[in-house]
């Protein structure tokens, strides 16, 4: 199979990687801006031996997409803010149970119904801590067509390799931008599958892990008969109220991620090596705030950006480092300051950061970052 | 029959309360299963929350106890990736048509292949004995001190409007019939469902003073009437009595099956 | 600096200028081999109310995928037209249709107003072919696309059997600025 070339959205870059991840259900309700995931999965999922559903809610295919991925049927729903909301409880499931899923979430402007066909970043915060109770969360926010396809292949990886459910923050700039794409042929992407059980049935432990952290998934329907609930449940997967039990569970379920930070936490660096003023961006914020690095460079400023690709786990690390070389840190976002907070905390005051940010569904003018820029400098 | 082989053993005794029909929808389930002869490693069961939800941790099959409500959305995914398996729904009144009604009435119209047993209570028992959209009205609940205000479900009724191939009702007091008539739901392709009218005399039997759970057990009995003798009765007859029987069975298209021709138009494209 | 060209495509929903922009920007990109991002902003009706489709061409990477300095604004309404003209660089093109542009702007730019919708109606025979008759023009004025490419993005993307209606569109488009 060949490289492909074609003008191409963001949405479509998501569908054409679930495809190419492996992605075979896909459930989903219409919602703008990121309806154009489910039409096009409608007409070629089946096209690859697949099914889609259009369900009668959002609830119900974020439901339908766990059950799915229980029969072994890799699987991903896709929403924006309201809907994103409503599925809040079950990707809590999908954690708790250690269901491998991906949701995409193409944000738009809120609270409540907000602004539907305009761009907005500010469903950061509830992509970490949507659903109630401590969970582990891997987010990814890609900041181009081709990036799209990229992180919704690696969105099915994590979410394999770990057992995760991995979250797609889009902005409808990113979901609804044509760009030129080349895309790989998909014999040439690396492809993780869930880790499967090699003991017998009857030694079977759903919930008990190696040193991976991970423990390794049955199917159903496979031979492995076993229990899988939303309650804290044991090793054996069967609920716990005994306090030893539910703390050995709950605490592999939110470390499991933390030895694997390295190979989720995906980050661009431009100009950065000699920087003194810093720039932290994602999405087509990101975009933005290039154009004006480059113009801030023709003028001998030495700005640099770190553009995150993987929103959460955040780089805490990269970031303090950041901050210890340059003197501020513009984080331009389309909300109120969602992750320049994080970016404070990393910061710990080495370097002061600078907020720009609109909530008023215009993107941010290259302009307005080179201003801040040269404010700074 | 060895009731045995087809549960965890380990699991028991049950949470249900004494004098709760459940126990005797989980046997008649059993048996349903036994005498269809299916394999325990192709079928899965899918539970909603509630006292019915936990009908999925007893039995040796595949289980899943999703979130409430939910149960029916779940069970959809899994069929969707796994036509082969048998996929049986465990859900309650509360479950399945209060906080569960939309994923209820959608997928009996989209026929997709799944057996959905409702227990029907009356009331939402494991969380203390609220009202439910199947209490009778006047009747009291721990939020309904001066009795249920509202209209009631036809759970049955609802299910055949919407679309589904096969629905029947049975009270838990005779068990061989409740146990007939799941086999025929689990063996009808297409959507369906059995509504089981089950006493609980904890949180709903005692507020309303219905007597034992004994008691309540032979009421329904005596309630119940069958679908055919039901069909000459006037409706000032009919109140306060139970119709059971097959109450629908229809041959409509299957959705999975639908969907499969859908995928080899698609590939021949 | 590399190259960068930005059209702004403006009027109502209906009028087909999202699908015009898909155009310019499959021709650049796909056929010319050049860079080109296609963007829209869109209110919630399918049809009415204000639309923009935005295309950058460049021969360089595209970060910013709107436009900033705009070389070329279509404006197929007079709202569109008394909105954007201000965002048009100096020395820039303005490009109207004279059956809804009945004040066209003026300012340090060309102005082409037209009857862009008439023609299509009366030569054309259709009037929902307007938005290919300014693809004409379009393509005429800027001169940074190849007819070649335009063509073939417009046999891709036009529904299948209107391919030469539409192709006849642009040409009488391209006729209007000779």
């Amino acid at each position: 199979m060949k490289a492909r070339t074609f003008m191409m959205q963001g949405n479509q870059a998501v569908a054409e990687g679930a495809i190419d991840a492996g992605c075979r259900f896909f459930a989903g309700y219409p919602i703008t801006p990121s309806s154009e995931i489910a039409e096009y999965l409608s007409g070629r999922l089946p096209e690859v031996g697949g099914r889609f559903m259009q369900m009668e809610d959002e609830i119900a295919a974020m439901g339908a997409v766990i059950g799915a991925s229980l029969g072994g049927m890799k699987s991903m729903t896709a929403t924006s803010g309201p809907g994103f909301s409503l599925k809040q409880e079950n990707i809590g499931f999908a954690s708790m149970t250690e269901v491998p899923v991906v949701i995409v979430n193409v944000m738009r402007g809120g609270p409540s119904t907000g602004l539907p066909t305009m761009p907005s970043q500010a469903d950061v915060m509830q992509a970490r801590w949507g659903t109630h109770g401590d969970h582990p969360i891997i987010v990814l926010a890609p900041g181009g067509v081709r990036e799209a396809y990229d992180l919704t292949v690696q969105a099915f990886n994590m979410s394999e390799e770990y057992r995760v459910p991995v979250i797609l923050l889009l902005d409808e700039i990113v979901g609804h931008v044509h760009e030129k794409v080349t895309l790989p042929a998909p014999d040439e992407l690396v492809i993780i599958d869930r880790k499967k059980p090699t003991v017998p049935p009857e030694e079977y432990l759903p919930y008990v892990a190696d040193e991976t952290l991970v423990p390794p998934m049955a199917n159903f329907g496979e031979g492995y008969r076993y229990h899988v609930t939303g309650l804290v449940h044991d090793e054996t997967g069967f609920p716990t109220n005994v306090t030893e039990e539910i703390e050995a569970q709950l605490m592999r379920l939110n470390t499991k991620l933390d030895r694997y930070e390295d190979e989720i936490i995906q980050f661009e660096e431009t100009l950065t090596e000699d920087a003194k003023i810093g720039v932290v961006a994602y999405g087509s914020t990101a975009r933005s705030a290039r154009s004006a690095l480059l113009r801030a460079r023709d003028e001998d400023i030495s700005a640099g950006m770190i553009r995150l690709q993987t929103i959460w786990p955040f780089p805490t690390d990269r970031i303090r480092e950041f901050a210890r070389q340059v003197s501020h840190i513009v984080v331009p976002e389309l909300n109120l300051g969602q992750i320049a907070h994080e970016v404070e905390h990393a910061a710990r005051g080495e370097a002061e950061v600078v907020r720009i940010n609109r909530i008023s569904g215009e993107p941010i003018h290259p302009d307005e970052i080179l201003a801040a820029i040269k404010e700074y400098w | 029959m060895d009731y045995s082989q087809y549960l965890r053993n380990d699991k028991l005794p049950y949470i249900w309360c004494a004098g709760c029909g459940d126990r005797i929808v989980l046997k008649a389930i059993l048996r349903a299963i036994h005498d269809l002869g299916l394999e325990k490693d192709e079928i899965a069961m899918v539970a909603g929350i509630g006292c019915s939800g936990r009908t999925a941790g007893y039995v040796d099959f595949n289980t899943l106890h999703t979130t409430h409500g939910r149960a029916i959305t779940f069970a959809t995914g899994l069929k969707m990736a796994r036509p082969d398996m048998t996929v049986i729904v465990v859900s309650g009144d509360g479950d399945a048509t209060a906080i569960g009604g939309n994923h209820l009435i959608h997928a009996a119209r989209r026929n997709i292949d799944i057996t959905v047993l409702v227990y029907n209570n009356h009331i939402y028992g494991m969380t203390g004995g609220q009202v439910s959209p199947t209490t009778p009205m006047g009747d009291f609940a721990t939020t309904a001190p001066y009795g249920n205000l509202e209209n009631t479900f036809d759970i049955s009724g609802l299910t055949i409007a919407a679309g589904a191939s096969f629905v029947a009702r049975s009270a838990v007091a005779d068990i061989k019939y409740l146990s007939n008539l799941i086999g025929q739901a689990i063996s009808k392709k297409g959507f369906s469902l059995v509504e089981v009218m089950t006493p609980c005399y904890i949180a709903y039997g005692r507020m309303n003073e219905k007597g034992s759970a004994a008691q309540m057990i032979l009421d329904q009995r005596e309630e119940a009437v069958d679908v055919e003798e039901a069909k000459s009765m006037s409706p000032e007859d009919l109140q306060d009595r139970i119709v059971v029987g097959v109450l629908a069975d229809r041959e409509l298209p299957e959705y999975i099956a639908t969907y499969d021709r859908v995928i080899s138009q698609a590939q021949q494209r | 600096m590399s190259f960068r060209y930005e059209i702004r495509l403006s009027g109502a929903g209906g009028q087909g200028l999202i699908l015009v922009g898909k155009i310019i920007a499959e021709a650049a990109a796909i056929y010319d081999d050049k860079n080109a991002t296609q963007s829209q902003s869109y209110g919630p009706e399918a049809r009415g109310g204000a639309s923009r489709s935005e295309v950058i061409i460049s021969d360089g990477d595209i970060d910013y995928p709107k436009a900033t300095d705009i070389d070329l604004l279509l404006a197929m309404t007079q709202e569109a037209a008394d909105k954007y003209a201000g965002e048009v660089k100096s020395g820039g093109i303005i490009v109207a249709d004279s059956d809804f542009v009945k004040s066209p702007p003026e300012g340090d730019f060309a102005v082409h107003c037209l009857p862009i919708t008439q023609i299509a109606e009366e030569k054309v025979g259709k009037k929902i072919t307007a938005n290919l008759v300014a693809l004409g023009m379009i393509h005429k004025l800027s001169g940074v696309i190849s007819e070649e490419s335009v063509i073939n993005a417009i046999r891709a993307r036009v529904p299948r059997g209107t391919e030469e209606v539409n192709i006849q569109a642009f040409k009488y488009g391209q006729d209007l600025v000779d």
